[in-house]
C-alpha cells in the first residue's frame, strides 16, 4: 500500500500535538503543516478538540464532599 | 502513667506538624482528583465515594509518601487501584475493534457537515455536545478509559500515567492512541449521525 503525505501527517499528528515526536519527524510535520491546507486544518481542529475534551469533561467537586474529605484527617491507628 | 520524655514530646509534635502539611497538601489536590475520579466511574456518587476511599487510605498510610515527589500521581494511583479492586469501573463498552477509524476520521466526518473552511473555526467543536464529549469517555472500554482521562482530563505526563496504572510508558502510548480513535469514533457516532 502506497501512503501519501497526508497519511504520513495523519500518523505524526497526535504525536506532533503531544511534543513527543523526534527533530526529524517534528521538522517533517511542521513543514507538511506549512504546505498542507487539508492537514493544517485538521490540525487546528485536533488541538481545539483537546482543549474541548479537557474542559467539557471537567466537573467540579460536589459541594459537602470537602467537609466529608477534611473528617477524615487526623487518623490514628491506636486511638 | 509516665509523662513522655521532652525529646519524645518534641518528635511527636514534630510528626504531627508533618502529617497536618501532608493533610493540607493533600486536600488542596481534592478538586483535581475528584475531577479525574468522576470520569473513571459512571456516576456521581461513585465518584464521591472513591475520591472518600482515596483520602481515608491516603490519610491512613501518609509515612509512604516521598516528600517533594508528584502528590496529585501517589493520590491517582491509591484511587485507580481501588477502582480495579472494587471492580467499579463502568463497564458498558461494547467491542470497540469496529469503532476505531483512522485518526482524521471525526474532522473528516464534521467538514462533511459543516463544510471544510469551517473546521479551522475555534467554535466547530462546540457541535459537539457536552453530553457527548461525556457519554463517548464513558463508553470507552476501560483499559482504554483510563489513560484517555489521565493524559487527557487529567493532564499527567505519560511516564505519570505509567507510574499510575502500573503499566510499561509503551503502554500508555499505545492504549492513548487507540483510546483516542475510538473516542473519537464514538464521538462522530454521538453527535453527527
Amino acid at each position: 500500500m502506497t501512503t501519501g503525505p497526508c497519511d504520513r501527517c495523519e500518523e505524526l499528528l497526535q504525536d506532533f500535538l503531544d511534543r513527543t515526536l523526534s527533530d526529524a519527524e517534528w521538522a517533517e510535520a511542521e513543514r507538511h503543516l506549512d504546505d498542507c491546507d487539508y492537514c493544517r486544518r485538521r490540525y487546528r481542529f485536533e488541538a481545539s478538540l483537546r482543549r474541548y475534551v479537557r474542559t467539557t469533561a471537567a466537573e467540579r467537586m460536589p459541594p459537602g464532599l470537602m467537609d466529608k474529605l477534611q473528617q477524615l484527617r487526623g487518623y490514628h491507628p491506636t486511638a | 502513667m509516665r509523662e513522655p520524655e521532652p525529646t519524645e514530646a518534641r518528635r511527636i509534635a514534630a510528626e504531627e506538624r508533618d502529617r497536618a502539611r501532608f493533610e493540607e497538601e493533600a486536600l488542596a489536590l481534592a478538586d483535581q482528583v475528584y475531577r479525574v475520579a468522576r470520569r473513571l466511574v459512571g456516576t456521581r456518587e461513585e465518584a464521591e465515594d472513591l475520591v472518600q476511599e482515596t483520602y481515608a487510605r491516603a490519610f491512613r498510610s501518609w509515612r509512604s509518601y516521598t516528600p517533594g515527589t508528584n502528590m496529585r500521581a501517589w493520590l491517582l494511583r491509591i484511587l485507580t487501584n481501588l477502582n480495579v479492586d472494587r471492580g467499579r469501573r463502568s463497564q458498558r463498552a461494547p467491542q470497540t475493534q469496529s469503532l476505531e477509524e483512522t485518526d482524521y476520521y471525526l474532522a473528516n466526518k464534521l467538514a462533511s457537515h459543516v463544510g471544510e473552511e469551517a473546521l479551522e473555526e475555534e467554535a466547530v467543536v462546540e457541535r459537539l455536545s457536552q453530553d457527548a464529549v461525556v457519554n463517548a469517555l464513558s463508553e470507552l472500554p476501560p483499559q482504554f478509559r483510563d489513560v484517555v482521562v489521565l493524559v487527557d482530563i487529567g493532564e499527567f505526563t505519560y511516564a505519570d500515567a505509567a507510574q499510575i496504572l502500573d503499566i510499561p510508558i509503551g503502554t500508555v502510548m499505545s492504549r492513548l492512541h487507540r483510546g483516542r480513535r475510538a473516542l473519537k469514533a464514538k464521538l462522530a457516532e454521538e453527535a453527527l449521525p
